[in-house]
């Protein structure tokens, strides 16, 4: 199996309130097609860990590869057009644009992509959104829509350009046992079936349990890579 | 960057913010309207004034200037070798009369020049019209009438009377309506006038003008160039003035320099000089146009500097999320560039929709003059160029105001927004 992320030495400095090192040296591999979770306590850099490995925090020291592209040091526009084809994102607070429909917000990163023609983005993100059982849903505008609901959309947007790797902030973190239990199916498929690596930061150990792999932090360094107990 | 995507982005952030669009949008309104109609006002204003100067006023006049010469008469009859000194308290000019020499000549050969639109002779003099007891000083001016008529449109400043019936022939003259109201006379009347060399002639009222500047109608008459001759006691070959129209107006300063040159002994004036303060006047007002023009647009400007400031601290969180799935800093900068664009052109266009309107009812409302004002409404220009800047501020202001704004959005750190 090929590596789909590679961090190596990973170090960040948070420079307000005061400079305090976040991160100590961190270095891992992800296999393609692999769900892994990070779990930790809180403040022991984790999701900070995660924005570094999503390409949008760029202010740190070490190197990281996706897919065998080196993007430390990248432009953010560079590194913009990278996550538009080959990341997906879902956070802890959903994040969808309120003014635009479902559909509209699935469809936003495809459009902007521009791989496909506008009728074809439209069929893809329908389909994304059967995927998630939010089809019916699609014409309703995002603010209309529930959390988990949201969150579901959230997770058909992060698949629309197929990206190789999906990350997660806390992707069940607000709700409950049913929809988190959807979520983590959801992922669980896209690994398996799509060979699509999984990548989610969280606390709730039962979902961590049901990944492939953990990775255990404790104050800015890998405590643990395991794989979970069953 | 994916034009089309931005502006779809953009007009749905302005279609779900429809009260804040619409506020920023009058503010745009507002400042174009005010811009289209203060500039129709005033240029209408400075054009009304223009013309009414300019309708009289020859684009080149050239005269004879009675002027004290510095040379001593008595000194000419010496070689200048002889260095003696001559003083003479108090000289008087010469008996030397404000005839332009070989005057039809010289006004022929002008007409001739390619540059020349129409060419009209004069004949002024002051006189004195007799009221009775009662002496009233004024200026007669002889013209050749159809010259007068095709160079100066004489004929459309008539109240009463034809200008034409001064060349049925007998005595007869027009006079201006301030004048005929001192003298108490109208169209058909006599009155006696007296030159300053005391030759007095009746003359028959012909007809009553009006120029709308009381310096001329309180004071002026015209008769045909024979009459005044007659009273003056001249040939016919006596001019004292040649009054030229150019075809283009702003050669008239080149002009005179050329006929400088070429006919000696005489005055040439142009209407530039002849007029500074009305020109001076013009500049003025025009300067005030385009400051308040200027403050206009600018307060308009802020106003939507603001409103974009607001809009994007409230799409902070929208805009991490846009980057964060692959939109790149300029994206960013354009949705938000050309939903400021889009408010300064809707803006724009129906300030110059309203500013016409507005305009057009000022040019429609009557205007409260002295009666002697030719003028019964608001003088308004109308013209593209006033639109076409007006659009163009608008769009220039939206721009500017716009791009900061923009720029800043475009550098917002997603991950800041989303680690809450």
């Amino acid at each position: 199996m090929s590596i789909a992320l590679q961090a190596d030495n990973i170090v960040k400095y948070f420079l307000e309130p005061e400079k305090f090192q976040v991160l100590k040296g961190v270095s891992f591999d992800v296999k393609q097609g692999e769900f892994l979770s990070i779990v930790g306590k809180s403040g022991c850099g984790k999701s900070t860990l995660l924005y570094i490995l999503s390409t949008m925090d760029t202010d740190y020291e070490g190197s990281l590869s996706i897919k065998g592209n080196k993007l430390t040091g990248k432009s953010q526009n560079e590194l913009a057009r990278f996550r538009n084809e080959h990341l997906g994102f879902v956070f802890q607070f959903h994040y969808l644009l309120p003014e635009f429909t479902a559909l509209m917000n699935v469809m936003l990163p495809a459009l902007r992509l521009g791989r496909y023609s506008k009728e074809e983005v439209e069929e893809r993100a329908i389909a994304k959104l059967r995927l998630v059982g939010m089809d019916e849903y699609a014409h309703k505008h995002a603010s209309k829509l529930s959390g988990g609901q949201q969150q579901r959309v959230a997770i058909a947007r992060a698949l629309i350009n197929d990206p190789a790797i999906i990350m997660g902030d806390e992707p069940t973190g607000n709700l409950d046992k049913a929809n988190s239990t959807r979520v983590f199916d959801i992922f669980r498929e896209l690994a398996q079936d799509n060979q699509q690596t999984i990548i989610t930061v969280t606390h709730d150990m039962d979902f961590a349990n049901r990944s492939d792999r953990i990775i255990e932090m404790q104050d800015g360094l890998i405590l643990d890579i395991h794989e979970p107990a069953r | 960057m994916n034009w089309k995507l931005s502006f779809k982005i953009a007009l749905t952030h302005l279609v779900t913010k429809k009260k804040q669009s619409m506020i920023a949008m009058l503010g745009v309104m507002f400042g174009i309207s005010m811009f289209i109609i203060m500039i129709s006002f005033m240029t209408g204003v400075n054009q009304f004034l223009e013309d009414i100067t300019m309708d009289n006023t020859p684009h080149v006049r050239i005269y004879k200037p009675i002027e004290i010469q510095d040379r001593k008469i008595i000194s000419e009859q010496r070689a200048p070798s002889e260095r003696d000194w001559y003083v003479v308290q108090h000289q008087k000019p010469k008996n030397d009369m404000p005839r332009i020499k070989n005057g039809l000549q010289v006004m022929a050969s002008i007409e001739d020049m390619p540059e020349v639109k129409g060419v009209a002779p004069l004949v002024a003099s002051q006189v004195f019209y007799n009221n009775g007891p009662v002496q009233i000083p004024g200026t007669i001016n002889g013209i050749d009438v159809r010259k007068q008529i095709a160079v100066f449109g004489l004929d459309t400043k008539m109240d009463f009377g034809k200008l034409e019936d001064l060349l049925k022939g007998g005595d007869m003259l027009v006079m201006g309506k301030g004048l005929a109201e001192k003298m108490g006379v109208s169209v058909g009347d006599r009155v006696s006038v007296t030159t300053p060399e005391g030759n007095n002639l009746t003359l028959k009222v012909a007809g009553i003008f009006s120029f709308g500047i009381a310096a001329m109608d309180e004071t002026r008459s015209y008769a045909t160039l024979a009459t005044v001759q007659k009273i003056l006691q001249k040939d016919p070959s006596y001019i004292t003035d040649i009054n030229i129209k150019m075809k283009d107006v702003n050669a008239a300063s080149v002009f005179r320099k050329k006929l400088e040159n070429q006919i000696p002994g005489v005055y040439v004036e142009d209407w530039e000089t002849a007029n500074a303060s009305i020109l001076a006047g013009d500049k003025i007002r025009n300067i005030l146009t385009a400051v308040v023009c200027i403050t206009l647009l600018t307060v308009a400007g802020f106003g939507i500097y603001n409103i974009m400031n607001m809009n994007i601290i409230n799409k902070m969180k929208d805009i991490a999320i846009l980057k964060a799935t692959g939109f790149q800093g300029g994206d960013i900068t354009g949705i938000f560039l050309l939903q400021s664009l889009m408010i300064g052109v809707a803006g724009g266009v129906l300030g110059l929709l309203i500013g016409f309107f507005f305009s057009y009812l000022l040019s429609k409302a009557p205007f409260p003059a002295a009666s002697f004002f030719r003028i019964s409404t608001f003088p308004v220009n109308f013209k593209l160029s006033h639109y076409v800047a007006g659009l163009s501020f608008g769009f220039l202001t939206t721009l500017f105001a716009g791009y900061f704004p923009s720029k800043k959005a475009s550098k917002i750190d997603p991950v800041q927004i989303i680690r809450g």
